[in-house]
């Protein structure tokens, strides 16, 4: 190969690199990075995370932006995997000089940039759950998910006032299951519950009636399955078409309708705590959520024609805790964070926010509320 | 004579210094990030370049191998010395095995040497792929096929399912990797620059290697397997261990590059064991031309870097999936081979696919109106 | 079968595993070894007439899925799942005829990499046009609670429907290709092409038509699963793998070898989970697949010549 025809080559290449690689000028906007998983293994996640910031951001600057300043979203799909995310996550920092960061959608993601944002100053507010996100506490780094642990705990609530004492727990094989899994075993001896079998599943996984074989042949008393979709409505049909009487309690991963409508009737009874999105309706006037709950609610629906969930949810609390703190604190790095830490009583969707410098996430147990299905419709559970 | 072979690299050195001192006059450096990151996946590549194009065996799971280098560093160099309290980990400290950094947090935390890391994943990638190349390679065509693909699954299933290696949260937080003196592989933005020609002097020392195997004796009994294996067993070349060094050596490089990668990145996680990866290596590879080790380094940086930065957004898959059918059907020699960028050659290869277009859609037609 | 009557020595032993368990891992490993026949059946179709592996052929039964479920939302349920096996044959087709026939040099590396792209292609085009929510049909009879009970094991009336449909396209299979005569001729591609050639049939159709089979196996397999495993855009890349493991364990291009393999693959999988935890159940099959290839590549029941490569 000649040299000429290399460095024909080689100029060619750097000439397109460089050449897309060049940005006009922009005329003065707030930029806000965004990362999430919109395809890939945690599209249900990304996917309404990314509508919800879009259509949230819009909102905003129809009403003229915040303080008189237009916000800028710079999204980019990261399909879950971590080395995206974090060359993402440089970009946006060193290239587009972004104020703030909101996501990833998975706490493998976040955990990989939490100290590249830590680094840059970047206030970083993930919509992913892992504890490890905001313990140990990085100053600029937040959530917005309830801690899985809380989750937990309230379905122990439950089952101790059903007097249930042994159970089975199946989890998928995502960071999501494996945590709530090892939140189940660390706090059922607290509740006096044990956990005769706990088993762990490949997310994709189309039949667990093996596994649920294994339950009622130890006969335990409740399922416990921790997962996202598929494998929640699988789980319930299987469980029904076993002839399996037992309750079947789920996650917070449940919180969307179409899971209910893929289990059908098998998702009658199933028991699981969830933001009060979902139960936005049936609400008393007077709780401090439901007004920022019926209005999403509202506008999603009518903007995208599907029912809005959870995790959508977490993109929404993300964007109104950053425009509380530009609104009080400017665009100042150092003092929109500490804005974020002093924000008190903020009702999102997950639940009302209290941070502080010690809680990053700002969410206690009252943010969870006890669902369950009734003729194919999310009601609050009520135990009688 | 030997100008003229030098000249490429020459020319690669001298791309590489003017990329960065561009992006460092226009104040871009963060372009370099990416760079950086593609020269790594290249390493992969070229290793896989030889592997598949050179000897011809085909393999669907070559991101293992570089998931294999990056876990184990990252475990190693991840594991607290100090607190462990095992006589293992007292016998490491005494020998000089360990070195101190302060991790993210402000703690100092002793662990394992990068150096140490380094040794341990290379001779583990290599007796990993000693062990499972020989049985492998003794397969042909689709059962070849189907053994690596089904061996990068089984890695991935390991890492995925392991809780040593984070399951699916893989492992972060990996300490800077120093090499000599100031020398350190790692993420901070200040060291930007250093690690840009970290890598790509690795990209080089990795083509120079390769470029001499491919037109050395080894280089030759390789082709000579591609073309017929029996034939160059029967001019008494010893194929079996020809194709398992080259299967080695090919590992050894994914190998190295993960390492290296998962100390400038901080972190790893499964998917970089997935078969997507492996799927992407290959397509690169087919891209650049299966036996062209400068078509390969071209088209690696090229395209890695492009979707590193985005830019296929949410269609990456189908873009790398595009390229195979559209590089199988239309240039199966090759895209960057000399003969296409000519008038002539750039002619011929219109004329050719019109011409196989119109022969398709005239038996479409045709099939259609017989049917009438 | 002398299990179902007689309790094997093993299900004893392991944690007092009573009949009905046992049973019921019989009767879920058999359900879910007939899909993963039926996969290794259309690819064992392809690799007898043309000598390509076609790593798309999960993707049929995913858009069999897809589609089904889109008309059955305009339409009563057995008119869509024939309206999906025919869309999805019509996409075989064309495959064969966009991209097979368009390749100059097929050498076996090309052409695993061109079906390669077009699993791909195929997914991400699913992707696009579905968006990634998962759906599935509605039962055939009965709905998400029903339950039938077998000698005490429960199962749902969907399962008789996955084991009948297979049943009934391996029957088809059988009887097509031992007396019609495109049968007959297909046979004779897979034996010696040149040959075929030479007896004046048409091999160009015959791979065509191998293609257009495939793709509506697959598209029924994947209706007749869909209420029970569900469908998602990337459903078909797991059972494209467990495929070539059966396909590859029964002998390539051998379909009685693939319907054993399939039962032992399956039963493998549903007993393993008495021994070991679920989380490496996925691991097995592809255990299975090295474990064959390194020591027995041409499966249980191929013949040796057959192990050789076909020529395209």
């Amino acid at each position: 190969m000649s040299l000429k025809k290399f460095f024909a080559i080689f100029a060619c290449l750097t000439f397109l690199i460089v050449s897309l690689s060049c940005k006009k000028q922009e005329e003065k906007t707030l930029k806000i990075g965004a990362i999430f998983s919109v395809t890939g293994g945690a599209s249900f996640l990304g996917a309404p995370e990314l509508k919800t910031a879009q259509m949230l951001v819009d909102e905003i600057n129809s009403k003229g932006g915040l303080n008189g300043v237009k916000l800028e979203l710079i999204a980019k799909d990261s399909s879950g995997s971590p080395e995206k995310a974090i060359s993402f996550a440089k970009q946006l920092i060193e290239e587009n000089k972004v104020f703030a960061i909101i996501g990833p959608s998975t706490s493998g993601e976040t955990m990989k940039i939490k100290s590249i944002c830590e680094d840059a100053k970047t206030i970083l507010i993930s919509c992913a759950a892992a504890e490890a996100i905001v313990n140990p506490v990085a100053k600029y780094v937040f959530k917005t998910p309830q801690k899985d642990s809380y989750a937990a705990m309230k379905i122990f609530e439950v089952m101790k006032k059903k007097g249930i004492t042994r159970i089975g727990v199946v989890a998928s094989n995502d960071g999501f299951g494996l945590a709530g899994k090892g939140q189940l075993e660390k706090i059922a001896p607290l509740y006096g519950v044990k956990i005769l079998i706990g088993e762990v599943y490949d997310k994709k996984s189309t039949d667990l009636t093996g596994v649920l074989t294994k339950l009622k042949a130890r006969k335990v008393q409740a399922v416990v399955n921790w997962s996202i979709v598929p494998a929640q409505s699988i789980v319930a049909k299987n469980m029904r078409q076993l002839n399996m009487k037992e309750p079947l309690f789920q996650s917070h991963g449940f919180g969307n309708i179409k899971y209910v409508k893929e289990a059908g009737k098998a998702a009658e009874g199933i028991i699981f705590p969830c933001g009060r999105l979902l139960i936005a309706d049936s609400l008393p006037d007077n709780n401090p959520q439901k007004k920022v709950l019926m209005k999403y609610k509202k506008d999603y629906e009518s903007k995208y024609g599907e029912e809005a969930s959870t995790f959508g949810g977490h993109a929404y609390d993300a964007v109104i805790i950053l425009a509380e703190a530009v609104k009080k604190a400017g665009t100042d790095r150092e003092k929109a964070r500490e804005a974020i830490e002093s924000i008190n009583g903020l009702a999102g969707t997950g639940g009302v926010f209290n941070f502080s410098d010690q809680d990053h996430n700002g969410l206690d147990l009252d943010s969870f509320a006890m669902l369950t299905v009734k003729n194919g419709k999310f009601v609050q559970y009520e135990d009688k | 004579m030997a100008a003229k072979k030098y000249m490429p690299f020459v020319g690669l050195i001298a791309s590489m210094v003017i990329i960065q001192i561009a992006a460092s006059a226009l104040h871009r450096e963060y372009y370099l990030t990416q760079l950086t990151m593609s020269a790594y996946y290249v390493l992969v590549i070229l290793g896989l370049t030889v592997l598949m194009g050179y000897a011809g065996q085909i393999s669907l799971g070559h991101a293992a191998f570089f998931a294999m280098g990056g876990y184990t560093t990252a475990v190693l160099t991840t594991y607290d010395l100090g607190a462990a309290g095992s006589p293992f980990a007292k016998l490491a400290v005494d020998m000089g095995l360990s070195t101190v950094s302060t991790n993210a947090y402000g703690v100092r935390i002793e662990h394992l040497s990068p150096w140490v890391a380094l040794a341990v994943a290379i001779a583990l990638t290599a007796g990993v792929a000693l062990l499972i190349g020989i049985p492998i390679l003794k397969l042909k065509g689709h059962y070849l096929a189907m053994a690596t693909l089904g061996f990068g699954i089984i890695v991935y299933r390991i890492v995925l399912g392991s809780r040593v290696f984070g399951e699916a949260d893989g492992i972060s937080d990996l300490p800077p990797f120093h090499i000599i003196g100031n020398l350190t592989v790692s993420g901070k933005p200040g060291l930007r620059i250093q690690n840009y020609y970290i890598a790509a002097f690795l990209v080089l020392a990795g083509i120079v290697l390769l470029s001499n195997l491919v037109d050395s004796r080894v280089g030759r009994a390789l082709r000579s397997i591609h073309g017929s294996e029996e034939a160059a067993n029967t001019m008494g070349v010893d194929t079996a261990r020809c194709k398992l060094m080259v299967f080695v050596l090919s590992a050894v490089f994914a190998c190295i590059a993960g390492v290296f990668l998962t100390h400038f990145n901080g972190g790893i996680g499964p998917s970089e064991a997935e078969v997507m990866k492996s799927v992407s290596y290959v397509a690169i590879v087919a891209v650049g031309g299966m036996a062209n080790l400068w078509g390969a380094l071209v088209m690696g940086f090229v395209l890695n870097y492009l979707s590193l930065r985005g830019y296929f957004g949410s269609f990456d898959e189908l873009v790398f999936g595009g390229i195979l059918i559209v590089i199988m059907l239309f240039f199966p020699d090759g895209l960057l081979r000399a003969e296409n960028f000519t008038l002539k050659g750039i002619r011929e290869n219109i004329e050719r696919i019109t011409r196989s277009s119109s022969v398709a859609y005239r038996k479409v037609i045709g099939t259609a109106k017989k049917k009438e | 079968m002398k299990a179902a009557y007689q309790t094997p020595p093993s299900c004893a032993d392991h944690n007092d595993m009573s009949f009905e368990q046992c049973f019921q891992y019989i009767l879920s490993g058999v359900t879910n070894g007939s899909i993963y026949a039926i996969v290794a059946i259309g690819f064992n179709i392809i690799y007898n007439t043309t000598g390509i592996i076609n790593f798309a052929q999960g993707e049929f039964l995913m858009l069999g899925g897809m589609t089904a479920v889109s008309f059955a939302s305009i339409m009563p349920l057995p008119l869509a799942i024939i309206l999906s096996v025919a869309v999805v044959s019509i996409v075989g087709v064309l495959i064969d005829m966009i991209f097979i026939r368009r390749m100059k040099k097929p050498s076996i590396l090309n052409m695993i990499i061109v079906t390669i792209g077009l699993s791909i292609m195929i997914r991400e085009v699913a992707l696009h046009v579905w968006d990634e929510k998962v759906r599935s049909l509605p039962y055939f009879t009965g709905n998400e609670v029903t339950s039938i009970n077998i000698l005490g094991a429960y199962i749902s009336p969907q399962v008789l429907w996955v084991l009948g449909v297979c049943g009934v396209i391996v029957l088809f299979l059988g009887l097509f290709f031992k007396f019609t005569l495109t049968g007959r001729s297909m046979r004779a591609c897979a034996a010696n092409i040149t040959a075929a050639r030479l007896c004046g049939i048409n091999t160009r159709n015959m791979v065509t038509i191998s293609f257009m089979l495939s793709a509506a196996i697959g598209a029924l397999a994947g209706c007749v699963i869909s209420p029970i495993t569900q469908t998602q855009y990337d459903s078909g890349a797991p059972l494209a793998i467990k495929g070539f493991t059966v396909a590859i364990l029964g002998g390539l291009g051998n379909s009685t070898g693939a319907v054993v393999g399939g039962i032992v693959i399956g039963l493998l999988e549903a007993f393993s989970i008495s021994v070991m935890p679920l989380a490496y159940k996925d691991a097995i099959a592809i255990a299975v697949l090295l474990v064959i290839l390194f020591v027995r590549p041409r499966g249980l029941l191929g013949k040796r010549e057959e192990a050789g490569l076909k020529e395209f």
